[in-house]
């Protein structure tokens, strides 16, 4: 399935990674990007509640392990994406 | 395209291109629209890439803490990269503030940063209190506990530091355990809260180098539904939301900025629609607002806030396109308005170009171009300010007026972490400045303006009284200043009790009034260590404020140096001329005094005088007088210094 929020979700995740976009895919986890520690995770949350205006629970939090997954649950989330 | 994404390509295609200040200046935009967990990796990487072009202000910042800090951090830096400032971070470990500041192995010390910010939260320091347990005599040991524990913190920190330190508030709960009996009757937890953080502010007061963040004060300003996040805390022991998390992070760099000499002396004000609304040329007095009334009222609050700069020792300046006769007409026509046009220590009401005045109003007032703020409604005027000037901190205003003031107040360039005498009293001085300088034109020859003068030179020992002013002077000092070497309170305290280290200030007053405390000399033995050869005397630090120089007040210093020497028995006196882009009108000094150059580094020059051949004298138009020293060692503060400032000054060299 493709989630009209990844390539948003992609930009976000190489930001918050300080790596290229090119380097963040879609099945993009932490066994993939070594920086993706416990606190990353949580700056990631926080960067993705921001952009799209959700709160996550603390179980999504603990499920989101991979770009894909994130851009899903935001479909849950939000309908319209705030980036263009 | 969104804006926030046509604006990140712009700042990457001027960095791509080495455009450093267009792409600081994007950032700068970028920042202020959008700050955010989002954004904040994003406006790391170009601080990374802008702090050495831009010669950003470098600054080690330690956070012990006792909740997840790290999420702040990220916005702390992209906040702090916008106000040119390149810090380095480290937190401590969850919790371990104690631990961190009383053992003398921890990391902390070993690490030697620049400021330490002790973020503890209530429900760490005294979880009882915060929860509202236990009764009147619990809550009473609780306060005295958590005050001693913070006085031993900081007895222990400062034996072996000399950084500063911001300690937070604490933190009063949204909702206290016994509802509105809790202001009811003594022993609530408020008023227990409020009694802490007064007692942390008597030990800041008490304490060099020790600020006050009021932590608690930044939660109730952001309102403090929308400060806490208690499903965070739980989860990942992170006790704000993202709102919050930003609040704090700009709070810490109204600090940091005054800590690393991020500060603006002067505040350059455009007049029509900035300090009044309305048009001066077109309105007329009786036309334009800056009244209690609205819409007045907003441009009343600027004047205010302006006056409340000028109370910490910023210099006001006019900079506005009118014919000089119509601004002057609305001061006179409205005596009732907060600000008066002799509140301003130098005026530009011209036609000119805003760059090009603001230039001659620094080089009017003595300051570097960096040193200059700049407060304009119209944007068309601060962007070419930002293009033509980027040294300037021209400060952004939103479209409501009424949003002026607040956004003046919220400047971190204009505050200042204590004002002194001299702060307070700076725009009378320059007043006396310009009957000087009608003096001296006035004047035969430059020796007989010397002599109109009539200057008294004070030369006097550190004393706790002056210690402030001495560091600041050695902070903002930049152009009469031999080594231009920075030291903060502590540092000077530190050195005054050293044996064999004298820390002198000097004091000028003429005719025309007092000058205040405009000089510093530091002297330590040469070329120093137990083993060397005796006998020498260096200087480390000769600098006198451009308020004095071109007065030959700095012979009356080097005579004093040299009588004092001799007086020791000594041969030689020497000392280092560091050149910087600024120091030029100190380049001289030790040559024109007889001194000869006894080596070069990359660094500088190194120049001594022997002092059996030496004729260094007090100019026949000083009356140099010197206050005797009251004991040498004695403490100028409560707690010991450690010596290791020697050997930070010996590797500088």
């Amino acid at each position: 399935m493709n989630s009209p929020h990844l390539d948003g979700v992609r930009r976000i995740f190489a930001d918050v990674f300080q790596l290229p976009l090119e380097q963040i895919a879609p099945h993009s986890s932490p066994e993939t990007i070594p920086a993706w520690d416990s606190l990353q995770h949580l700056n990631l949350v926080l960067a993705l509640e921001e952009e799209y205006h959700v709160q996550f629970t603390p179980e999504e939090i603990e499920r989101m392990l991979s770009v894909e997954l994130a851009a899903e649950m935001l479909n849950g989330k939000c309908v319209a994406s705030k980036v263009a | 395209m969104s804006d926030r994404e046509q604006l990140r390509q712009e700042i990457d295609q001027h960095l791509e291109a080495g455009r450093w200040n267009r792409a600081q200046a994007g950032l700068e935009r970028l920042w202020a629209e959008h700050a955010g967990p989002a954004l904040a990796g994003y406006a790391a990487a170009a601080c990374e890439r802008l702090r050495g072009p831009l010669r950003f202000h470098p600054l080690r910042v330690a956070v012990l803490r006792s909740f997840t800090v790290e999420p702040v951090l990220p916005l702390l830096r992209a906040t702090a990269a916008v106000h040119r400032l390149d810090l380095t971070v480290k937190a401590g470990e969850f919790n371990a503030y104690a631990q961190e500041l009383l053992d003398p192995q921890s990391w902390l010390y070993a690490w030697a940063p620049d400021a330490v910010i002790l973020a503890a939260e209530t429900q760490s320091l005294a979880p009882a209190l915060w929860e509202g347990c236990g009764g009147a005599s619990e809550i009473r040991s609780t306060v005295d506990r958590v005050l001693q524990e913070y006085c031993e913190w900081l007895r222990v920190f400062r034996s072996r530091s000399h950084a500063y330190v911001l300690l937070h508030t604490l933190e009063q709960p949204a909702q206290p355990a016994r509802g509105i009996l809790d202001c009811q009757a003594p022993g609530g937890q408020a008023e227990a809260i409020r009694e802490i953080n007064a007692g942390l502010c008597r030990l800041a007061a008490e304490s060099a180098g020790v600020h006050i963040v009021d932590y608690d004060g930044l939660a109730a300003n952001c309102g403090r539904a929308r400060w806490r996040d208690e499903q965070r805390w739980a989860t990942v022991k992170l006790p704000l939301r993202p709102e919050g998390m930003l609040a704090l992070a700009a709070e810490w760099v109204r600090y940091l900025c005054p800590i690393a000499g991020r500060s603006a002396k002067v505040l350059a004000v455009d007049l029509d629609g900035t300090l009044w609304g309305g048009v001066a040329g077109e309105d007329g007095p009786d036309g334009i607002r800056a009244d209690r009334e609205y819409p007045g009222i907003a441009w009343w609050n600027v004047q205010r806030a302006l006056l409340d700069v000028k109370g910490r020792g910023i210099l006001l300046a006019v900079c506005s396109k009118n014919n000089r006769e119509d601004a002057a007409a609305v001061f006179r026509g409205h005596p009732e308005m907060p600000v008066r046009l002799e509140d301003f220590a130098a005026e530009r009401i011209n036609w000119a170009d805003k760059p090009s005045n603001l230039r001659e109003i620094a080089a009017e007032l003595n300051v570097g171009i960096e040193s200059i703020a700049f407060l304009d409604d119209n944007p068309a005027e601060r962007e070419r300010v930002r293009r033509e000037l980027p040294e300037v901190t021209v400060i952004d205003l939103p479209d409501d007026p009424m949003g002026f003031a607040p956004a003046l107040r919220a400047c971190p360039e204009l505050e200042r972490l204590a004002v002194l005498e001299e702060d307070a009293g700076r725009s009378r001085y320059y007043a006396e400045q310009r009957q000087r300088a009608a003096a001296l034109s006035g004047a035969a020859s430059v020796e007989d303006y010397y002599r109109s003068l009539r200057q008294q030179v004070e030369i006097a020992p550190v004393t706790p009284a002056t210690l402030a002013r001495a560091a600041q002077l050695t902070q903002k000092t930049n152009q009469f200043n031999v080594t231009t070497r920075r030291y903060s309170e502590q540092a000077l305290a530190a050195m005054a009790e050293t044996p064999g280290w004298d820390v002198y200030t000097v004091r000028v007053k003429d005719r025309f009034g007092d000058n205040g405390l405009v000089g510093v000399m530091i002297t330590r033995p040469w070329p120093g260590g137990a083993d060397a050869e005796a006998g020498g005397c260096e200087i480390d630090t000769f600098l006198l404020s451009c308020r004095v120089i071109s007065r030959t007040v700095e012979s009356a210093m080097l005579a004093f140096l040299v009588e004092e020497c001799r007086a020791r028995g000594l041969a030689k006196l020497s000392g280092w001329f560091l050149p910087t882009a600024k120091n030029a009108p100190a380049a001289d000094i030790y040559r024109k005094h007889g001194f000869e150059i006894a080596g070069t580094s990359g660094a500088g020059t190194h120049w001594t005088l022997d002092l059996a051949r030496a004729a260094v004298a007090c100019p026949e138009w000083i009356e140099l007088s010197v206050v005797p020293r009251a004991g040498h060692g004695a403490p100028l503060r409560a707690t010991p210094p450690p010596p290791e400032f020697i050997a930070e000054r010996a590797n500088a060299q």
